[in-house]
């Protein structure tokens, strides 16, 4: 299972030439994709991204595999050790989408607050039937009364 | 601990699953200390975790975020508009580090205690130069961009315009061209003598064409999230320089030459180190790639 002393030795230098081509490769793809490489050329935020959480990924499985001796490993350590990790996929999906939910609700209210918002939603009441009673100019005033109509 | 029998080499023998269990030898074939560390590790990475779902979800909670190519693009030596060669040599040293920790822990387990300490004294110049690196990344955010943690000088604009002159027409760059931007565009706002100067632009498309506005703050998070996050990473390489230490003082001394589970504790000092690196893989994709 293990590997002898000049196997290992071999696996070193192989690690050290892979993290740091993958580590070029990602910040090639951050400066080319944000237009820094060749001007007016940018790549798409769906190709990038993708793109660069996979080559840390890989960076990830190479030191916990490789540098940290998981893959030499019994496999009963891999897994406890691995497998609890899995609850971050629930976190990340849970939590980013939250975060999209704040900003949605966020913007929503600046809509509502806002005063072009308010004359047009008065605006449409006036031309109900009843309720010609309230006035544009007057609506400022008024806030708090119209909006618990 | 040198009562420990499950060292790595005691379980080279095939096992079935269910002899696994019957005790009398550990299920996991690794001593009790390195288990431990693993599933320290494990509650350190969950803590991580935490820290950067946060910034994602706090991210994902406003309209812009600044673009770390803009944030992220000095250097020392009066490097400018560089964005992103200092991260990136940071990162090789801590890859570096790693490396000379992986041949320390291989020299441990030839018992060769010169090779050890000789290792450990570069991983540990490594850790030492990466902290150097962060203090003088900090140092330039604070003193001369003027971050903190409840004030984002880095802005983004949400429309395309064109910088004003104080006389209203529009400013020019140094080459004579107009100065304008477009969405997206992240500006850091200067400040000279304890004042904001935040820039005037008339905006040039969209619903609100032809509005004169002002620059403004960045989301109010950043800095706290900066700071902490890679603070947070930060003082685990110090605590690891510590402990590499003190592991490289025994291992001269020769300590573990007398002990029974040999160099077993720079094997767990390395796991650490270790993850170090692996935090930093991810802090690195998630503050400055993507």
């Amino acid at each position: 299972m293990s590997l002898s002393y000049e196997e290992a030795k071999k696996v070193v230098f192989k690690g050290m030439i892979i993290l740091g081509v993958v580590t070029l490769m990602e910040v090639s793809i951050a400066l080319l994709g944000n237009g820094h490489m060749i001007p007016g050329f940018h790549l798409h935020k769906w190709i990038m991204y993708p793109a660069m959480i996979l080559l840390s990924m890989y960076k990830a499985y190479f030191i916990v595999y490789e540098f940290m001796h998981m893959r030499y490993e019994k496999r009963t350590l891999a897994i406890s050790v691995l497998v609890p990790t899995m609850l971050l996929i629930w976190a990340i999906i849970a939590f980013l989408q939250e975060g999209n939910d704040w900003n949605n609700r966020r913007q929503y209210i600046e809509l509502v607050s806002s005063e072009g918002y308010k004359k047009e939603m008065l605006e449409k009441e006036n031309k109900l039937p009843d309720a010609g009673t309230i006035k544009v100019e007057e609506a400022g005033a008024k806030e708090n009364d119209a909006s618990s109509h | 601990m040198g009562t420990d029998t499950y060292t790595q080499d005691s379980h080279t023998a095939e096992e079935t699953g269910k002899q696994l269990w019957e005790g009398g030898k550990s299920p996991f074939g690794t001593s009790y200390g390195k288990l431990m560390m693993w599933y320290f590790l494990l509650s350190d990475a969950f803590t991580f975790a935490g820290f950067l779902i946060a910034y994602g979800a706090l991210r994902f909670s406003v309209p812009t975020w600044p673009l770390p190519d803009v944030v992220f693009s000095t250097a020392p030596f009066g490097l400018e508009h560089k964005p992103l060669i200092f991260v990136t040599i940071m990162t090789f040293v801590l890859i570096l580090s790693s490396v000379t920790m992986v041949r320390a822990v291989q020299e441990g387990h030839k018992e060769n205690r010169r090779g050890v300490v000789k290792w450990m004294i570069l991983t540990i110049v490594g850790g030492l130069s990466f902290l150097s690196c962060q203090a003088w990344e900090w140092t330039n955010l604070i003193k001369n961009e003027h971050m903190s943690l409840t004030t984002d000088p880095f802005g983004t604009h949400v429309y395309d315009g064109v910088y004003l002159n104080d006389d209203g027409t529009d400013a020019k760059k140094e080459d004579g061209t107009i100065d304008a931007f477009t969405a997206g565009h992240t500006y850091l706002i200067h400040k000279h003598d304890g004042e904001w100067h935040k820039r005037k632009f008339r905006i040039t498309e969209g619903d609100l064409k032809g509005q004169i506005a002002q620059e403004s703050f960045g989301p109010k998070a950043f800095g706290a999230l900066f700071f902490f996050i890679t603070g947070f990473h930060g003082f685990h390489v110090f605590s690891g320089v510590c402990f590499l230490t003190i592991i490289m003082l025994n291992a001269a001394g020769g300590l573990y030459n007398k002990r029974k589970n040999g160099y077993e504790m720079v094997e767990k000092i390395g796991l650490y180190w270790h993850f170090v690196d692996l935090v930093w893989v991810f802090v690195f994709l998630v503050f400055y790639l993507l």
